[in-house]
């Protein structure tokens, strides 16, 4: 019966978070104080900061999360399904009418001017990122100049050899183990 | 298509999300670099215009981002089968790599050596962040027009915290109206 309610309740958070994974954490919360034998509000900024340092997205690393602490490995699986079904559901739905009509000139000028605003999103979150990676925000604002630095590097090497994006993640990942930024 | 050709299409997509998944550090956005490279520039199994769109999009329909570009995409490849098994490929290292450390580790984030890997991998998820927004850049403003609407939406986006599906709209409504005045051809 558990598994049947936690379905639920990562379906409605699914269906309702709008504007991707942290979107998810007002629902999160409500359902700590909804089901407290679920789990417990105060493990929630812990699973955040795991499902943030783990690959994938933050709102599916998130709803596993929360499954497993609650009905174990069965529970993992039907939180995270319950939770991208709406989604799923309603791409596809979306798609195709988008098939439908995408000859369509007025639709076509919608686009037009809808990827610039979308690309200005992506960029804008670039930048929020941007802003936790070089900035010191504990006593005042300061820049981290060695991660800037390292930023830097990294832009190059990219540039120069052209890898997969995992390479440098694992670069990333072994010199932040041996500096720490 | 023969059943047999389909079948091998839909594991490929499968792997392919699979290994996406695996390796996306930070979420839906941190996702771009690797679609740009692993299914525009090796594969051609869609172009940047719509992994454009698919933002854009993705951001206004409910869900977490990442997902519902790994069903467009996947729906785009291979129909609605490819939306759905591209999504499960995506979500399976997650649900195994999440469920083993709330299992084992439950202390995950707080080991020092975690932090400090993570410290680095942030730069890096940051830098690639920027590198497929210059890479992708071209394809999306392409008149004076697309850069009021960047500029006017980055400078909101910025200072105001309202849902990303008002500038989407915002920017729609636009497009719909330059075409009618003819400003677009």
């Amino acid at each position: 019966m558990t598994l049947f309610f936690l379905f639920l309740e990562f379906f409605q958070t699914g269906l309702f978070a709008v504007g991707g994974g942290l979107a998810t954490l007002p629902f999160l919360y409500k359902m700590a104080e909804d089901h407290p034998d679920w789990l417990d509000a105060s493990q929630i900024m812990d699973m955040l900061a795991v499902s943030e340092s783990t690959p994938g997205a933050i709102g599916v690393n998130m709803s596993t999360y929360v499954g497993y602490e609650t009905a174990g490995v069965l529970g993992a699986v039907i939180g995270t399904f319950g939770l991208v079904l709406p989604s799923v559901v309603i791409v596809l739905a979306v798609a195709k009418v988008l098939n439908a009509v995408k000859e369509n000139k007025n639709v076509q000028n919608v686009f037009f001017c809808i990827r610039p605003a979308s690309m200005a999103l992506i960029a804008s979150a670039g930048l929020t990122v941007m802003k936790n990676a070089f900035l010191a925000t504990e006593n005042g604002f300061s820049v981290k100049w060695l991660s800037v630095l390292f930023g830097v590097i990294l832009f190059v090497l990219m540039r120069k050899t052209k890898k997969h994006p995992v390479l440098y993640i694992a670069i990333a990942a072994v010199a932040g183990c041996v500096i720490g930024f | 298509m023969n059943t047999e050709k389909k079948y091998k299409n839909l594991l490929e997509i499968y792997t392919v999300f699979f290994r996406m998944g695996a390796v996306c550090f930070g979420g839906g956005y941190a996702m771009l670099p690797l679609i740009e490279r692993e299914l525009v520039i090796k594969r051609g199994w869609t172009t940047k215009e719509n992994i454009i769109d698919y933002y854009a999009l993705g951001q206004c329909t409910p869900g977490v981002i990442a997902v519902n570009t790994s069903t467009f995409v996947g729906n785009e490849v291979a129909g609605v089968w490819g939306g759905i098994i591209g999504t499960l490929g995506f979500i399976t290292p997650s649900i195994a790599v999440i469920t083993l450390i709330a299992a084992l580790l439950s202390n995950f984030a707080h080991i020092e050596m975690v932090q400090r890997a993570f410290s680095g991998i942030r730069i890096c998820v940051c830098v690639l962040i920027i590198d497929a927004t210059l890479k992708l850049w071209k394809n999306a403003v392409k008149d004076r027009l697309g850069l009021v609407i960047f500029i006017l939406t980055i400078v909101t986006a910025c200072f105001v915290k309202i849902s990303p599906v008002f500038y989407i709209l915002f920017a729609g409504i636009v497009g719909f109206a330059a075409g009618k005045v003819g400003y677009i051809k």
